[in-house]
C-alpha cells in the first residue's frame, strides 16, 4: 500500500487540478471537459493555505483564518514556500503573527498544540502540507463522489527541483499521486486557451501572477498551442500583503487620531484583527467603490469604524500599484521584448481583482494589446482560478496515460528543441514595393507548420499556396 | 496549425526562368536557432510529444492520429458484431422461455453477468431488427413469432434487476468448474484457482472482494482472503428454479403448498450452495501452499520461542539451586561461628569469675596482711569488723575495679600501705557516692 500514491492505474484515476498558494489553495476538476473550480465545504474557492489547532481539532481555510486572533500560536500560515527549502534560505516574516517556523536539524518545522492534551509537538513543514493537501483532497472527492487519486500541482516557474520533490512526497504521504507540476503563469494560460471560444494564434503573453505574498510575472510565447517561457521575475516586495499594510497603517493612523495613545499595531490582538479587517476591506473596495471598516473593540475594548473610498485607497497605495507596473516592465526588458510586442497580458492571482493594477497596465501597453482582468475586459476569468483550471485541463489531458509515459513525454529530450530566433516568411507585393510578411513568428519551436494563402503573382499560374514545413531550423 | 491565414497582398513577379515546385528562391538566410525548453501542458504540448517519441512529422502524425480515430469507430461496430445463432435455439417454443438462456437468446452470451443495461438494450434492438415477425412475413415465411417472444421475453427478464439477479443466480454458464487436483498441479494453481473465485465474486453483497493473489502474497492478504471467503455474505437465492404455483382460482390449499414447498426447496438450494462453497474452499486452502508455508514460518517462529523459554527455564532453575546452596552454607558458617563464639564467652566469663575469686582473695588476704589494721591481736570482733567492710566495699564495685585494686594491694606487706590503699579506696568511693559516709570506717 506505501506505493499507493506513485502507480494508480489510468483506468482507476481521478485526476483534479491544484493550485497550491502560499496565501490561497484552489481545487479544480474538469466536468465535460470544462474546468470546474470547486467550493470546500465552507463554500469557499480561494481556501486560504491555513492550518489550525483547537484542542486537536484541526481546522483549515477561512475557519483557520478566523482563528488567527485568538489562536495564533496554534495556527501554521504561508508554509508552501518553505517546502524543500533549507532553514536559512527562507523567509519567515509572513509566520510572524501565527506560530514561527524552527531550525530542526536542518529542516523547517513549527510546535503546535495538536492534541488535546500533552505537549505541543514539533511538525514538519512537509507533514503540515500533507494535512493540508489531505484536506483539500478531502473535499474535492466530497464534490466529484469519488475519491480523488491522482493531481496535477501548479507550482511556480523559480521551484526548484528540491522543492518539486519535497512536494511531490507531501503529496504521496496525503495518499495524492502527482500526475504532473506544471508551471503556474502557463497554467493560467492554459485556462484561458481552452475556452471554446478561444482561437489558436501565435502570441506573446505576459502572465502576471500577483498573490498574497509574492508577485511572479512570466513572459510567454504561445507558438501554435506550444508554450515556451521567454524570461520570468519575482518580486516578494510587492504584493496582496503590502495592501493589506498600506490600509492597516492607514486605519491605525485613522484610529489614533481619535484614540491618542492606543495604537492597534502595537498588541497582537489588535494587530491581527485590523489585518484580517484590511483584508476584507481590500476585497470589498476591488468590486464596489466604497467599502466599510469596523472591528469590534479594535484595541482596548475600543470599537472602531469607517468608510473608505477606492480613490483614497488608490492615492495611499500608490508605491506598490507603481512597483507592479516596473515589475512587469522589467520582465519585458528581460526578455529584450517591448511592449508592443505584447499580444496579451493575463492578470492571475488574487491581487489581480484590483481595479486600478489592471488599468495601470492597460496604460503602459498599447490598445492593441488584451489586458485579460476582470475590471479591463467583461470575458476575463477570475484571477483566483486560473491557475487551479489550468492544472484541472491539464489533468483531463494526461489523466489516461501511464505515469511512464508522462514522464517520458515531459522528459527534457522531448521539452527541449530549437526555435527560431526570427521570423521566416515570404515576400509579397504592396504600395512601396516588396514587403516582408512573417510566416513563422520568432520563438517558435522547430519543426512547426504554417500555412498562409497568398494571392498568386499578376503573370503566373492561377493560385499559388506557400506552405513551409521544416524539421531543421538551423 | 491547420487553418491558414490568408494575407490579402500578392506575391511578387516571379522571374521569367521559373520552373514551378522545384525552383526555391531565398531571399535572405535564415539565423541560427536557440534551445529553449517548451512547457509540458496542453493538448498542442501531447501531440508534439507524440511527434517526437514516435519521431514523424506532422503529416505523418495527422494520418496515424485519424487511422486512430477510424479504427476506433470501427472496432466498437466489431464489438457488436453479432454472435452466430445456434439453429437449435431459433427452433425454441416461447413457453419454455423458463429454460432459455437468455444472454445467448440475445446474444450475450461472452458477456453474461458483466453484460451492461446499455448493452442489453442494443442487442434488444438488434435482434427484433432481425426478426421481427413482420419481417418474416413479408419475406413470405409463415408467421412464426416464437423465437421473437424468446426475444422480448430475454428483454424483459434481463433488464428487470430483480428478475436478471434471480436469473443470474442459476446462470450455470457462468460458472467455473474449480480445478481438479490433476489441474491444479500440472497448471498454474493462483491462475485457476483465482478464475473461479473471480467468477463466483459475482454473488458478492460486498464489493469489491479481496483478490486470491499469487505465491508472492503476504499472510494478511492470505488471511484476509480466506477469511472473506468463509463468511461469504451471498446474494445468490434460487427463485427462478421455483415451480409454477397455480393461480389463486384454483385451490387455495394447493397454492399454499405449492409456495411452502418452493420455499422449502429455495432454502435447501441456498444450503447446497453454502455446502458447495466451503467444500470447494476447503479444498482450495488444502491445496494453498502458501498456508503452508506460512505454518511452516509459524511453526518456526514458536519453536524457537518455545526453545528460548525452556532455556530460560532450565538458566532459572541452576541459579535458584546455586543460590539455594549459597544459602545453606552461609547458614551453616553462621551456625558454626555462633557455637564457638558461645564457648569462648562461656571460658572467659568462667576466667573473670576465678580472677573475680582470686582478686577477691587478694583484698581479703591484703587486710589479713595488714593484721586487720589492729595494733596487736586482731580481737575476732575487730576481725569481723574488718572483713565485713570488705566485703561491702567489694559489694559496691565491679570485677575491673576489684581487679584494680587487687593490683594495687598485691604485693603490699606493710600494714601502713596497705591501709592507704583501702583508706583511698573507701574515699574514691565515698565520693563517687556509691559508699556513704561512715560507712567501711574501719577500712578508712
Amino acid at each position: 500500500m506505501a506505493e499507493k500514491g506513485a502507480g494508480v492505474a489510468p483506468g482507476d484515476r481521478c485526476a483534479i487540478g491544484i493550485s497550491f498558494g502560499n496565501s490561497y489553495s484552489s481545487i479544480a476538476c474538469t466536468i465535460d471537459d470544462s474546468p470546474v473550480v470547486i467550493a470546500n465545504e465552507d463554500g469557499d474557492r480561494q481556501i486560504p493555505t491555513l492550518l489550525s489547532y483547537v484542542d486537536g481539532e484541526e481546522y483549515t481555510g477561512n475557519q483557520a483564518k478566523a482563528l488567527l486572533v485568538r489562536n495564533p500560536k496554534n495556527t501554521v500560515v504561508a508554509f508552501k514556500d518553505f517546502l524543500g527549502q533549507d532553514f536559512k534560505s527562507i523567509d519567515p516574516t509572513h509566520c510572524h503573527a501565527a506560530s514561527h517556523p524552527e531550525d530542526k536539524n536542518g529542516s523547517i518545522c513549527f510546535t503546535i498544540q495538536d492534541k488535546p492534551e500533552g505537549e505541543a509537538s514539533t511538525v514538519t513543514v512537509s507533514e503540515i502540507s500533507t494535512r493540508y493537501l489531505r484536506r483539500l483532497v478531502q473535499s474535492a472527492s466530497d464534490y466529484i463522489g469519488k475519491t480523488v487519486t491522482s493531481a496535477v500541482v501548479a507550482v511556480p516557474t523559480n521551484f526548484g527541483e528540491k522543492q518539486r520533490e519535497a512536494l511531490i512526497k507531501a503529496a504521496q504521504e496525503a495518499d495524492l499521486e502527482v500526475l504532473q507540476l506544471i508551471n503556474e503563469p502557463i497554467a493560467s494560460v492554459l485556462a484561458y486557451d481552452a475556452r471554446p471560444e478561444a482561437t489558436l494564434e501565435d502570441k506573446i503573453i505576459v502572465v502576471a501572477d500577483l498573490g498574497g505574498t509574492r508577485s511572479d510575472v512570466a513572459v510567454v510565447a504561445s507558438r501554435g498551442g506550444l508554450y515556451t517561457l521567454l524570461a520570468t521575475a519575482h518580486d516578494y516586495e510587492y504584493a496582496g500583503a503590502q495592501l493589506d499594510k498600506v490600509l492597516m497603517d492607514h486605519f491605525a493612523k485613522e484610529f489614533m487620531k481619535k484614540n491618542a495613545n492606543v495604537d492597534p499595531r502595537e498588541n497582537a490582538r489588535s494587530l491581527a484583527k485590523l489585518k484580517a479587517e484590511s483584508e476584507a476591506t481590500k476585497k470589498a473596495l476591488s468590486i464596489g467603490t466604497n467599502a466599510n471598516f469596523s472591528v469590534e473593540s479594535l484595541a482596548e475594548g475600543i470599537d472602531f469604524q469607517m468608510t473608505i473610498n477606492r480613490l483614497r485607497y488608490e492615492t495611499i497605495a500608490r508605491k506598490v500599484f507603481e512597483g507592479f507596473n516596473r515589475l512587469v516592465e522589467g520582465v519585458i526588458k528581460k526578455a529584450r521584448l517591448d511592449v508592443l510586442d505584447i499580444d496579451e497580458v493575463i492578470l492571475s492571482g488574487g491581487t489581480s481583482h484590483t481595479p486600478r493594477i489592471a488599468s495601470n497596465l492597460r496604460s503602459i501597453f498599447p490598445a492593441t494589446t488584451t489586458v485579460l482582468a476582470p475590471s479591463t475586459s467583461p470575458s476575463a476569468l477570475n484571477p483566483s482560478e486560473l491557475q487551479a483550471r489550468g492544472a484541472a485541463l491539464q489533468a483531463s489531458l494526461i489523466q489516461e496515460y501511464e505515469s511512464e509515459d508522462i514522464d517520458q513525454s515531459t522528459h527534457p529530450a522531448v521539452t527541449t528543441v530549437k526555435h527560431i530566433s526570427n521570423a521566416i516568411g515570404v515576400l509579397t507585393l504592396s504600395e512601396d514595393g516588396e514587403t516582408f510578411t512573417p510566416v513563422i513568428a520568432p520563438e517558435t519551436a522547430v519543426p512547426a507548420r504554417r500555412t498562409i494563402h497568398v494571392d498568386a503573382p499578376k503573370e503566373g499560374g492561377t493560385g499559388a499556396q506557400a506552405q513551409g514545413e521544416r524539421v531543421e531550423g538551423g | 496549425m491547420a487553418t491558414a491565414t490568408t494575407v490579402s497582398r500578392a506575391l511578387p513577379s516571379l522571374p521569367s526562368d521559373w520552373s514551378a515546385e522545384k525552383d526555391f528562391k531565398p531571399v535572405g538566410s535564415i539565423t541560427a536557432s536557440t534551445q529553449r525548453t517548451i512547457e509540458p501542458v496542453g493538448p498542442h504540448f501531447l501531440a508534439h510529444a507524440r511527434r517526437a517519441r514516435h519521431k514523424r512529422t506532422f503529416s505523418e502524425d495527422d494520418r496515424i492520429q485519424a487511422q486512430e480515430r477510424a479504427q476506433k469507430i470501427e472496432k466498437d461496430e466489431e464489438s457488436e458484431e453479432s454472435e452466430p445463432e445456434d439453429p437449435m435455439m431459433l427452433q425454441r417454443e416461447a413457453k419454455d422461455w423458463k429454460s432459455q438462456d437468455h444472454y445467448q437468446v440475445l446474444g450475450l452470451s461472452k458477456y453474461r453477468w458483466k453484460a451492461t443495461e446499455d448493452q442489453i438494450k442494443r442487442a434488444h434492438r438488434k435482434k427484433v431488427l432481425k426478426h421481427h415477425p413482420d419481417k418474416k412475413a413479408a419475406q413470405g415465411s409463415t408467421e412464426d413469432d416464437n423465437f421473437f417472444k424468446c426475444i422480448q421475453k430475454a428483454t424483459e427478464v434481463l433488464l428487470d434487476p430483480v428478475k436478471r439477479r434471480q436469473f443470474d443466480s442459476v446462470d450455470e454458464k457462468a460458472d467455473v468448474d474449480p480445478p481438479t487436483k490433476k489441474e491444479a498441479a500440472k497448471g498454474n494453481y493462483y491462475k485457476l484457482w483465482s478464475r473461479v473465485f473471480k467468477s463466483e465474486a459475482r454473488f458478492s453483497k460486498q464489493q469489491p472482494v479481496p483478490l486470491f493473489g499469487d505465491e508472492k502474497s503476504t499472510k494478511e492478504e492470505v488471511d484476509g482472503f480466506y477469511n472473506f471467503w468463509y463468511n461469504f455474505d451471498s446474494w445468490r437465492s434460487f427463485e427462478y428454479l421455483d415451480e409454477d404455483v397455480p393461480d389463486d382460482n384454483e385451490n387455495r390449499d394447493q397454492k399454499r403448498h405449492m409456495e411452502r414447498k418452493n420455499a422449502n426447496a429455495r432454502k435447501k438450494k441456498k444450503a447446497e450452495d453454502n455446502t458447495r462453497l466451503r467444500k470447494m474452499l476447503d479444498e482450495c486452502s488444502t491445496g494453498d501452499e502458501r498456508i503452508k508455508r506460512f505454518r511452516q514460518e509459524a511453526n518456526a517462529a514458536k519453536n524457537k520461542k518455545k526453545f528460548e523459554k525452556e532455556a530460560a527455564e532450565k538458566k532459572a532453575k541452576e541459579e535458584a539451586r546455586l543460590k539455594k546452596e549459597a544459602e545453606e552454607k552461609a547458614a551453616k558458617e553462621a551456625e558454626e561461628k555462633a557455637k564457638t563464639d558461645r564457648e569462648a564467652s562461656k571460658k572467659a566469663k568462667e576466667a573473670a569469675k576465678n580472677a573475680l575469686k582470686k582478686n577477691k582473695r587478694v583484698l581479703r588476704g591484703s587486710v589479713k596482711d595488714a593484721n586487720y589494721f589492729a595494733g596487736g591481736d586482731a580481737s575476732p570482733a575487730q576481725i569481723d569488723a574488718v572483713l565485713n567492710d570488705v566485703e561491702l566495699v567489694q559489694g559496691k564495685i565491679d570485677a575491673d575495679e576489684v581487679a584494680a585494686l587487687a593490683s594495687k594491694l598485691n604485693g603490699l606487706t606493710v600494714a601502713d600501705e596497705i591501709k592507704g590503699v583501702w583508706s583511698s579506696e573507701v574515699k574514691r568511693l565515698v565520693d563517687a557516692g556509691k559508699l556513704k559516709e561512715g560507712e567501711a570506717k574501719n577500712l578508712a
